[in-house]
């Protein structure tokens, strides 16, 4: 990996991703207050709703990618930490990354088919 | 010295008119003996060449309010267990030599004393992180080339030893930028206190980076990219997480934590 | 321990010997790995919406319990702590915040592990404390 991209090239895509996602996490939060109280922000309805605001569901497909990227990269970091050795280190790059990338399609197949109504009666 | 040979006034000799057999100095011996108080120095003992596994052994050692740690394991060594390893050399934080855990954090035995301890039981192990050779001595092996990695020099493409040129000349405050990270005795004790260590054998270290940083801050250096290349590597400078145990048992206040942050204010753009 | 003297993992995550740095240091770990695995339970549980209300409200149930909303401030708690910590580390990381370099005095003092950085530390758990107990307030009415 260390010779696709610099360490340091990616820990400014974790710092990056951080600062941003901080950002968009603060919306997620206060959108739950919009709906009376926490109770009701949670209904099946109201969540639907908030799916199908088109920008709401770009900042949720933003935070999914960003807290997705910072997370496994913060995994892969530890784990390299634990334990050394070539094979060890490119299973942990690559586990970690192949882990990111299908978190981030799991989760954007919810966002793009709650947002189309593409949800069961 | 005087003319006629005499000492100066107040350098003279005292005139010694004991034998060490005199009954009045063994007295004196006997009375700062038993005026002193006592701890249990445990040390502990291990050859990776014949033990399966670490042993602490007790000992009761006299000290005074002087007395360091190394005194304390000499006089063991001298007079109840000369079988005892450990590696000392200048006794006054000079050399760094005798780096080890005393009391479970990472000290210079020759530092320490043991009325700053505060306890009565004083236990010294080997440094952690390093490799063991037996008792209290680890190899340095790995660090010292850690640190000849990080290319220890000055750089330059011309030299104070080149014909026609001068030295280089630094004012003052060019030199307090790095004089603080030269004062470094590659002791190791930062290598052990630090949390990546513990797991991380090829981790470059608070001592290799510091002393990336020392060169990196000294304005005659032009192997500035070089170094820094060299520790922008997965196990390099991003592997330090600032938890500042390095700068903690630093015995040479080199703070090794502070030189590894402006070091990566380097490689994240805030520095040229 | 073997003769390579390595810590391990036990050496690595005891807080205790060094100081707050050290218990920051252990803290942001913990927290990062907490967030990450409510960030994948989190996920896997919103999915539940596309097979209808049926199956959100019964994946809800399992979170709106007495367990389940303690759990929810836990993660709170994290989140805040993680963030706070993670912006002091990123500004020191950037070599903000220290002064210079001096000629070390005895008795050396470390500018590294100055009041500043301490104190936010100390803010962020903190913070981290406050979110929890208003989290909770929501989460059961109080």
């Amino acid at each position: 990996m260390s010779n696709i991209i610099r360490e340091s090239h990616i820990m400014k895509i974790h710092y990056l991703t951080a600062l941003v996602a901080v950002g968009f996490v603060i919306i997620h939060i206060m959108i739950r207050f919009t709906h009376g109280s926490f109770a009701n922000s949670l209904e099946f309805e109201s969540v639907i709703a908030n799916y199908k605001s088109i920008p709401y569901a770009i900042v949720l497909e933003a935070m999914l990618i960003l807290i997705s990227v910072h997370g496994f990269n913060g995994l892969r970091i530890i784990l390299l930490e634990l334990k050394q050795g070539n094979a060890y280190e490119n299973a942990v790059t690559y586990g970690c990354l192949a882990a990111m990338i299908a978190l981030i399609a799991y989760g954007s197949r919810t966002i793009i088919m709650a947002s189309m109504g593409m949800v069961e009666a | 010295m005087t003319k006629d040979g005499a000492l100066p006034k107040g350098f003279e000799r005292p005139t010694v008119s004991a034998s060490p057999n005199d009954s009045s100095v063994q007295e004196k011996y006997e009375e700062v003996k038993s005026s002193s108080k006592t701890i249990t120095l445990r040390i502990s003992k291990f050859n990776p060449e014949k033990d399966l596994r670490t042993a602490f052994h007790a000992f009761t050692v006299p000290y005074q309010r002087w007395t360091t740690v190394l005194d304390a394991i000499l006089e063991v060594k001298s007079h109840q267990d000369h079988s005892i390893g450990v590696r000392y050399s200048c006794r006054q934080a000079t050399c760094g030599s005798c780096g080890m855990i005393i009391n479970g954090k990472p000290r210079l035995a020759c530092f320490t004393k043991i009325s700053e301890l505060d306890s009565d039981v004083v236990t010294v192990e080997p440094m952690n992180n390093f490799p063991l050779i037996r008792d209290l001595a680890v190899g340095f092996e790995r660090m010292f080339s850690t640190h000849k990695r990080i290319k220890p020099y000055v750089i330059r493409e011309d030299s104070e030893t080149n014909p026609g040129t001068k030295e280089f000349l630094q004012s003052p405050e060019d030199v307090e930028k790095y004089i603080q990270f030269a004062s470094c005795i590659k002791c190791g004790l930062c290598n052990s206190a630090c949390p990546t260590m513990t797991t991380d054998s090829t981790f470059i270290g608070p001592q290799g980076l510091a002393q990336a940083y020392r060169y990196v801050a000294d304005n005659r250096d032009q192997g500035k990219d070089e170094r820094l290349r060299i520790i922008d590597e997965p196990h390099g400078i991003w592997r330090c997480h600032f938890a500042g145990s390095c700068s903690q048992v630093c015995p040479k206040g080199v703070d090794p934590a502070m030189g590894i942050q402006l070091l990566r204010g380097y490689l994240l753009g805030y520095r040229k | 321990m073997d003769k390579d003297r390595k810590e391990g993992i036990k050496g690595m995550a005891n807080p205790g010997r060094y100081g707050i740095e050290r218990v920051a240091y252990w803290l942001m770990r913990i927290t990062g790995l907490g967030l990450l695995f409510y960030f994948i339970g989190h996920i896997y549980e919103t999915s539940s919406l596309l097979d209808g209300k049926a199956a959100w409200d019964s994946m809800l149930e399992l979170t709106q319990t007495t367990e389940g909303h303690i759990f929810l401030a836990l993660v709170i708690g994290m989140c805040v702590f993680h963030t706070g910590n993670g912006i002091r580390l990123m500004v020191a990381q950037a070599g903000f915040g220290f002064g210079k370099a001096r000629r070390p005095d005895y008795p050396y003092t470390p500018s590294s592990l100055n009041m500043k950085n301490k104190l936010c530390i100390y803010v962020s758990i903190g913070l981290a404390a406050l979110a929890m107990m208003y989290g909770l307030s929501v989460m059961f009415h109080v």
